[in-house]
């Protein structure tokens, strides 16, 4: 490499951090050796290299005021105030006392300022703290490692880490206590993961024999530049040798991190400080501006506008009225301070200039500074609410961006991820196939069942391991472990219940993917059988030279299938016994096959053909190795590396024969310890524990080696050889290992089954094996489409078998690829490509992700709110649209478009069609059309349900590929309108990138509010391109919640999160914008207006004071109090009625035309304010500030009363505000006015408020004129609250009149508070009078899909012979659930539903009928009224299934008939 | 704030985000406030809920405009002390340069502001190197004819009506903010020394009255000039005649003769004087607008509430429906 020479002649300073910033790298020496070139000075201090001292504060002492005011200045308004108060310091055009005027900036600015020292002094001393931590450090002097403070770390140190220390800087991996160079740390800090992640020694020093001695590390690191990339490290580490070792991420500890199991670590710290990776990764949070911001901003521009003509006008006024008295001479008209009288001209502009001043106040310096507050204390609000706070996991709602809160009332679209957002992401072993033979696993599913059952029921109670954690939250590892209970003592009561699990989920939150859900399977008893017998088989041949042999094709591919199962993957096992203690087993100390030489030290060279003859000759170079070396000749003989052990429960045995050495202190004395796994995918740890439940348990796994355990067999100890992990473009993870009974290389490959199926080694139809082969991947193909039919996670496996050869000519260019600095993913990638090929089908499972509580509810009640949810989903289409149908996302009687295209020209033709389907559907012609085939592949064959309103309701499914054709520029608008049209959209197979894509076009496009929700790395990128991002706090790690807005423990609490805190806060935020500007507009319309009278001289009747201040201190508060307390809908009634939340949708509160009237009442409420005390006071003796004090006081007054019609709700806080208000005017009054006789020019009020209480004329225009303005609004808003109520008046009128009607059902209302469920399995009674538990009932039976609801339906088919309407049967799912309170009147009045609540698509009949249950009812009725026989009916429930090999790829509009019509 | 990355968190478990960390387990407060549950009056507003108001408002205003009414022009009657006015239309006090054109300070007898008195006056504030006392605008357009008035008696013999000059000021303007430069027994015209009079003026500040007390700054027909009025009509109380004896009206009805001595020109700015006479009641001098707007309002406030009491049983039924249908 050409740095070579660079970094030789890097010079530095002992002792001190070296370091070169040339290109993209950079150059890590020892502190403790004496560096090359030290004697050169020159460059020793203009390198800086960042220490290891954390200084997020922002200024310092000095800085402090300059930075800051910069900091503030970029705030365009505040330059305006500041730029106005400046104005006033020339004579000329000055309006007030140029001092008084820059107050209140200056308390603006000052407040503002006080906030930013104070968190920069808060973060100061959190800084401190954090420098201040002690680590051990190598010390050059005493050659020991000494306590030395974080802050004094830099780069280049060797640090001494212990268990549970947090890495203080990010630090190359240099030698651990761990025999086998491991370490594992937490990265939870980091990403918010809680499973142990396992770090490396760099190779090269695992191997050391002795302790790791800094003061020899004569090596060079070259690694990248800081940067923020938490998964990737890359650099090499140059011995002295002129040896070359690369490095990887597994090579670092990232500062943040915790030290776990390892008792110690040794590493080189490469990033210190702002350096490490996790200071770099954190920016703050954002800053976005909401929708009614912009539109306020926009609007204020228009105040701007109204200030300028306002000036004009007067400007032009005063010009006019100086020249016809100029000439006169009136007494009146001062001439300039020098005697000359100013020309028309010159006044006009002074006057222009000083009318800006005094107006000033129609742009206010509260209004952002009180929006602040406001939106503050709403995040506030919304962070307490404890229904928003997740039991389970005690984890609750945040918010993270401080100034969208209202935008969360406005969202038009959702964009949904769907695993871990609308399911809980918690994998549970469902079924699997292998061999071509179906395994169902009933026992299973109804023990799944159970877990959906009441808390109630408990089943008899299985005595059992602990599986408690005793790993305590924070504290360290010893003292948990004294608070464990021994396995065995106690018996934690294994319970179906729910209230159980989620107990057990809640004590072991630190083990992720672990609860006893998805923990117990119950084993299919044909399948558990096969196994025992494989492993019966296996047992008495194994030492024999093929044991494999012995079994049936079948039954070996069952063995291999769960072999597969336990070790493809990446889990790591822990014992409970010593929490997050590795269970070691260890036979010998060796590391994946990493070299050459490795290789060939383990492959004997009689085993090595002359294909591989240039690795044969490298390898007799490099024959000795440290650990290794005894083994070599053993390493020959068949049986060598078969390290079995025997039966369970027996000690350990030492295995010396072979002449391994063998570390097995590590294993557990009892008999069946209750090992957890730790897996990075919940996927990965659902099949491990299905294996576990076929006796084939991973017992251990170390970076060469993987040990499961069998019945018979014993501890089998596979060589693993290579860990080719997963990522999302190949769909597949491999693990490449050498199998301990046959000694054979084999390659085990777990992936989606689109992708495994087409690496499949091609069978010969000629022979019967490969007949026969086929026969089992068609029928194979058949499961997994049967699996994603009923929602399940389909998995393939597959294995490969290779031979020596094959897999030497792999290696050398795998290694090569490894050992690149270069472009290495993509060498890694293409290598993996290599080895996964010509794969030999084993079988595939089919893994379950279960519904979050409260998801098909929470979607309801969001369509209803007028949203349109979107689902973008990597899963399988099928899997994907029955994960739909399951979360009501599609109904059975809608439409679904299936958007499937092979190339660019086939997806136009279809988006064509469709459109064209689509606008010829229209609204009237409904019913006939839809008998027949419309066009090709295009089959809608069910009749619309509802008659007339509307036509039945489009879905659109689109898979990936179709989706990157229409999102092309071409095609993206007509996409979109096919997609406006479409009450959901199902986007299946879409990648995080497409993902964004499609959140920015609606965003663009549509000019839609867009609200992203997702948990995991790939809806990162769509929660940051849309509106309002959210991230569901779940099991996929912190990177979702980290890039959000909001974060949220689970799906269905974003329900309340925008129906009742996002509709509160826009409705509050519009309310209290809107009142800004009436607020200022009537005030400066007083001030205008008396320009009339005063020659148009900017001069102000309001007393400078009042005018400065009243909007700062005398009006602020109670605006305050409203905007932050206001509720103009109770929370219920807005649970209820979720259409009200339209109401923020389409802006109703806060629209131009809104704020042009609200601007027009101000004018007239400034007129009647003016005109009354001025005609109350015409020709008398009053002076100027006699006559301008009870305006001021009438303005308060009206304000206040102004607000007090806009307040929904009064608590005792806004009286509160509203007394404090009046009385802080009225003390202030009194106390300036008697303050001083001499001072204020040139109002000098003296005695003026306390003249003025001893004047009935006061009290009686104060109380005149605010009910004249006033009466006007009143009337309105009186007239309209009869008239014409708005939704939300109605929602206000509900709550007032039936308040208990509201909250009796919210008690029952199960969904959101997560409670009380009734039991599906129960015998229904078919009664009217138990319409919400029959809700639930639906609800969960949904949630097992299809056959559920069927059999609910069809083992009650008396519902549909009643012939009421449908509406009225018990059946029916939502009517009750959204009619809580009325459902028995409900009966007698079904007609007001539509022709009262009249908003666009709400008819009452297509309410009804597009509940699914209803539907589906019918259908179910239709097609087989006794039939029982689930699988036919899922047939017909479901859209037609594009084919497997999808060369039909087309538009398919499948529907399926209904008869639901025939009811109403 | 960029930068609020909480090194705290690195330690305490991460930020209140990490899930598990300690910060996570802080259930919430179930408090009214914090869940927003405050005890609250909903009004809402219909014509059912508000037409009360209107009545209450009809039902009070209207009394009291009529009471203000009959009180106003019951005014009339000229008994009890009568006020004696000057007034002015189109005269402009109220203009912004010519408020600010005054000194308080001086005005409030200070030696140094009366020597050298604020900027604001310019250009009225020396005149011939010599501070005018007082300075200003304001004072310089001083009011200064003078009126008296004369009953005509019984064969045109006049009986001069006495004017009392003092009282008319406001009491804290006399006492509190208008004081003569200090110097106890010393002559005013020594206290003002150095000064000159304003442009205007015919006599110096000194010289406004022989009496002491209503001389200099405090004199009340200056201090009330000073009182800048509102609006470009305005009047301000020149004397007082005060009742003699409950027996007589203070001004006995007869034939009255009026003495202007002519100083003050308002021809140059379209202007106009008067002399208003005037008793005053409890709520000041005579002005129906009051009463009359009270009573306007009160009767639309009654009309409005009967408006809506008709609209309200009209549309109650609907109203009723509503609860259930939403």
């Amino acid at each position: 490499m050409e740095r070579d020479t660079a970094a030789a002649e890097e010079p530095a300073v002992p002792g001190r951090r070296l370091r070169r910033r040339e290109g993209r790298t950079r150059t890590v020496r020892s502190n403790l050796q004496p560096p090359p070139g030290a004697e050169d000075p020159a460059a020793k201090g203009a390198r800086h290299l960042a220490d290891n001292r954390l200084k997020t504060t922002k200024y310092t002492a000095l800085s402090f005021l300059p930075k800051n005011l910069f900091e503030q200045f970029h705030r365009l308004a505040n330059v305006y105030f500041v730029f106005i108060a400046l104005l006033n310091f020339v004579p000329a055009v000055n309006a007030f006392q140029p001092g008084l005027a820059l107050a209140p900036v200056l308390f603006i600015l000052a407040v503002t300022a006080f906030k930013d020292l104070w968190e920069d002094y808060s973060r100061h001393r959190s800084d401190h703290e954090i420098n201040h931590l002690g680590c051990l450090v190598f010390s050059r002097e005493e050659k020991r490692y000494v306590t030395r403070f974080w802050k004094e770390i830099r780069v280049g140190d060797f640090v001494r880490l212990r268990c549970n220390e947090i890495i203080p800087a990010d630090i190359l991996l240099l030698s651990s206590s761990d025999p086998d160079g491991l370490c594992h740390i937490e990265t939870a800090n980091l990403d918010g993961e809680t499973n142990l992640k396992r770090r490396q020694v760099v190779r090269g020093f695992s191997e050391l024999v002795s302790e790791f001695n800094p003061l020899t590390f004569t090596s060079v690191i070259e690694c990248e530049r800081p940067n923020n990339d938490l998964t990737r490290f890359r650099g090499c580490i140059k011995h002295e040798d002129g040896e070359k070792v690369g490095l990887h991420k597994e090579n670092m500890l990232l500062r943040g991190c915790t030290v776990r199991n390892t008792e110690a670590v040794v590493g080189i710290v490469i990033y210190a400080g702002h350096e490490t990776k996790a200071l770099l990764n954190n920016s703050g949070p954002r800053y976005k501006r909401s929708r009614l911001e912009r539109q306020m901003n926009c609007d204020v521009l228009w105040c701007v506008l109204l200030l300028v003509c306002m000036s004009l006008f007067s400007a032009v006024g005063h010009g006019l009225w100086v020249q016809r008295y100029q000439e006169k001479k009136a007494l009146f008209d001062v001439p300039e301070p020098d005697g000359s009288s100013l020309s028309p001209v010159t006044a006009a502009v002074y006057s222009f200039l000083t009318m800006i001043i005094v107006l000033q106040v129609l742009i206010p310096i509260s209004l952002y500074v009180s929006i602040e507050i406001v939106k503050m204390c709403q995040v506030y609000f919304i962070n307490q609410d404890a229904e928003l706070c997740d039991e389970e996991t005690g984890s609750r709602l945040q918010c993270r961006a401080l100034n969208i809160t209202e935008d969360l009332g406005q969202i038009q679209y959702v964009f949904s991820d769907k695993t871990g957002t609308l399911t809980e992401n918690k994998m549970v072993f469902r079924k699997c196939t292998v061999s071509g033979i179906e395994y169902e696993h009933d026992a299973n599913a109804q023990r799944l069942a159970r877990y959906q059952e009441g808390d109630s029921e408990e089943e008899d109670t299985v005595p059992r391991g602990g599986s408690l954690p005793q790993r305590g939250s924070t504290g360290s590892h010893q003292s948990a472990r004294g608070l464990h209970r021994a396995p065995g003592t106690t018996s934690h009561r294994r319970s179906g219940s729910r209230a159980e699990a989620r107990r057990a989920s809640m004590l072991s939150k630190h083990t992720a993917f672990s609860s006893p859900m998805e923990k117990d399977i119950t084993p299919d008893p044909k399948l558990l059988e096969k196994v025992n017998e494989c492993d019966r088989c296996l047992a008495m041949a194994r030492c024999q030279e093929h044991p494999l042999a012995h079994l049936s094709p079948e039954l070996a591919d069952v063995f291999d299938f769960f072999i597969a199962l336990t070790i493809c993957n990446t889990v790591v096992v822990t014992s409970p016994n010593q929490p997050r203690q590795k269970v070691r087993v260890r036979f010998e100390l060796k590391s994946p096959v990493k070299t050459i030489e490795d290789f060939l030290r383990r492959f004997s060279p009689s085993r090595l053909t002359s294909g591989c003859s240039s690795l044969g000759n490298l390898a007799t170079t490099k024959a000795t190795h440290k650990s290794g070396s005894s083994s070599l000749s053993a390493l020959s003989s068949e049986c060598s590396l078969l390290r079995v052990e025997d039966q369970l429960g027996g000690p350990a045995p030492v295995i010396t024969s072979n002449g391994y050495s063998s570390g097995a202190a590590g294993w557990a004395p009892d008999p069946k310890p209750e090992l957890r796994y730790e897996a990075e995918s919940p996927d990965e740890a659902a099949l491990v524990y299905a294996a576990r439940a076929y006796n084939c348990a991973l017992a251990g796994r170390l970076p060469d080696q993987v040990a499961v355990e069998l019945p018979h067999l014993g501890r089998l100890t596979f060589e693993l050889l290579h860990t080719l992990g997963f990522d999302s473009i190949r769909k597949r993870m491999s693990v490449v290992i050498r199998h301990p009974l046959t000694d054979e290389i084999n390659v085990y490959t777990k992936g989606a089954d689109s992708v495994v199926m087409d690496l499949l080694l091609p069978c010969a139809s000629d022979d019967a094996r490969g007949r026969h082969q086929k026969k089992i991947r068609s029928k194979t193909q058949h499961y997994l489409d049967m699996y994603a039919v009923q929602g399940l996670r389909t998995l393939c496996i597959a294995k490969r078998v290779l031979s020596q050869e094959e897999y030497a000519c792999w290696l050398q260019r795998h290694l090569e690829a490894e050992s690149s600095v270069d472009n290495r993913e993509e060498l890694l990638f293409q290598s993996a490509i290599r080895l996964e090929t010509n794969l030999h089908l084993l079988g595939a499972t089919g893994i379950e992700d279960r519904l979050q509580d409260g998801v098909p509810e929470t979607i309801a009640k969001l369509r209803q709110a007028g949203l349109q949810i979107w689902v973008l989903t990597g899963d399988k289409q099928e899997t994907a649209i029955n994960i739909a149908y399951a979360c009501k996302l599609l109904d059975h009687d809608e439409e679904i478009i299936t958007l499937n295209a092979e190339s660019q020209e086939a997806c136009a033709a279809l988006l064509d069609q469709c459109l064209h389907y689509v606008q010829s559907r229209g609204p009237h012609s409904v019913p006939e059309k839809t008998t027949g085939y419309i066009s090709v592949g295009f089959s809608p064959l069910c009749p619309p349900s509802e008659p007339a309103t509307s036509g039945p309701c489009l879905s659109l499914v689109i898979d990936g590929r179709s989706l990157a054709y229409a999102l092309e520029k071409n095609l993206e608008d007509k996409f979109l309108f096919l997609a406006k049209q479409c009450r959901s959209v199902l986007c299946c197979r879409s990648t995080p990138l497409q993902k964004s894509v499609v959140v920015k076009l609606v965003r663009s496009k549509l000019k839609a509010m867009t609200l992203a929700i997702g948990d995991g790395a790939n809806d990162v990128s769509m929660i940051q391109v849309a509106d309002v991002g959210v991230g569901i706090s779940g099991q996929e790690g912190m990177q979702a919640v980290m890039a959000s807005d909001f974060a949220l423990p689970r799906f269905r609490y974003l329900e309340k999160l925008l129906i009742v805190h996002g509709h509160w806060c826009y409705s509050r935020l519009a309310n209290m914008v809107l009142y800004f500007f009436y607020k200022n507009t009537m005030f400066v319309g007083l001030l205008f207006w008396f320009q009339f009278y005063c020659g148009f001289s900017a001069s102000a009747m309001i007393d400078q004071w009042y005018l400065i201040f009243f909007n700062l201190l005398f009006s602020s508060l109670p605006q305050l109090v409203t905007g932050v307390l206001d509720k103009d809908v109770p929370a219920d009634v807005l649970l209820t009625k979720p259409q009200l939340y339209r109401s923020g949708q389409n802006m109703e509160e806060y629209r131009p035309r809104t704020f042009w009237v609200n601007m027009a009442d101000a004018a007239f409420q400034s007129l009647v304010c003016f005109f009354i005390p001025y005609l109350a006071y015409y020709n008398s003796d009053t002076d100027l500030f006699t006559w301008g004090t009870p305006i001021t006081t009438i303005a308060l007054l009206t304000f206040l009363l102004h607000l007090g019609i806009e307040t929904k709700t009064w608590t005792w806080l806004n009286w509160m505000a509203c007394g404090f208000s009046v009385l802080l005017f009225f003390s202030v009054a009194f106390i300036y006015n008697a303050s001083c006789a001499t001072c204020y020019p040139p109002s000098n009020p003296y005695w003026t408020m306390h003249t003025l209480m001893g004047d009935p004329v006061f009290y009686l225009t104060c109380l005149l004129a605010p009910v004249a303005a006033l009466l006007p609004r009143l009337l309105f808003r009186a007239l309209q609250g009869s008239l014409f109520p708005t939704p939300l008046q109605r929602g206000r009128q509900l709550a007032k009149r039936s308040p208990k009607k509201l909250s009796a059902p919210k008690e029952t209302q199960g969904p959101h508070v997560g409670e009380a469920r009734t039991d599906p399995s129960e015998p229904r009674s078919v009664s009217a009078s138990r319409p919400h538990s029959q809700d639930y009932t639906s609800q969960a039976s949904w949630r097992r899909q299809q056959p559920a609801c069927s059999r609910e339906a069809s083992g009650e088919p008396s519902v549909v012979d009643v012939s009421v309407p449908l509406r009225e049967a018990p059946g029916s799912s939502a009517a009750p659930e959204r009619y809580p309170g009325d459902s028995r009147t409900k009966p007698s009045r079904p007609a007001p539903l539509a022709s009262i609540f009249s908003l666009p698509g709400f008819g009452s009949l297509r309410w009804v009928s597009s509940l699914s249950l209803v539907s589906g009812l019918g259908s179910v009725l239709h097609f087989s009224r006794s039939s029982l026989q689930v699988d036919k009916q899922d047939g017909e429930f479901l859209p037609r299934r594009p084919r497997p090999d999808r060369d039909l790829c087309g538009l398919t509009a499948a529907s399926k008939q209904k008869q639901a019509t025939d009811y109403f | 704030m960029a930068m609020n990355y909480n090194a705290k968190d690195e330690v305490d478990g991460g930020p209140a985000c990490a899930p598990g960390g300690t910060a996570k387990n802080r259930r919430p407060d179930n408090t009214a406030f914090k869940q927003q549950r405050l005890p609250a009056w909903q009004p809402i507003l219909t014509a059912g809920t508000v037409l009360p108001t209107f009545f209450i408002i009809g039902l009070i205003f209207i009394p009291i405009g009529i009471g203000i009414f009959v009180t106003s022009n019951n005014i009339r009657e000229i008994e009890g002390n009568v006020f004696m006015y000057y007034g002015l239309s189109n005269f402009y006090q109220n203009h912004r340069r010519y408020v600010k054109s005054r000194d308080d300070s001086q005005l409030n007898g200070d030696s140094s502001a009366l020597l050298n008195p604020s900027k604001e006056c310019e250009p009225y504030r020396r005149n011939e190197d010599k501070p005018i006392a007082p300075c200003g605008a304001i004072a310089n357009s001083m009011f200064n004819d003078t009126l008296e008035l004369f009953l005509v008696g019984n064969g045109s013999y006049l009986t001069s009506i006495p004017l009392k000059k003092k009282g008319i000021a406001w009491w804290t303007d006399k006492n509190v903010k208008f004081r003569n430069p200090p110097g106890g027994e010393i002559p005013l015209e020594e206290r003002f020394k150095g000064t000159t009079k304003p442009v205007n003026w015919v006599k110096p500040v000194y010289m406004l009255d022989s009496d002491q007390d209503n001389n200099g700054f405090i004199n009340e027909d200056f201090i009330v000039w000073m009182r800048t009025a509102a609006l470009p009509t305005f009047r301000k109380l020149y004397r007082l005649i005060e009742r003699k004896s409950d027996l007589h009206p203070t001004l006995p009805a007869g034939q009255y003769y009026l003495n202007i001595t002519y100083n003050y020109p308002v021809h140059s700015f379209d202007g106009r004087k008067r002399m208003i006479l005037s008793t005053i009641s409890w709520m000041g001098g005579k002005n129906p607008f009051l009463g009359i707007a009270y009573i306007t309002i009160g009767s639309i406030s009654f009309l409005l509430g009967v408006v809506l009491l008709v609209i309200n049983h009209k549309y109650r039924n609907s109203s009723n429906t509503a609860d259930i249908t939403i």
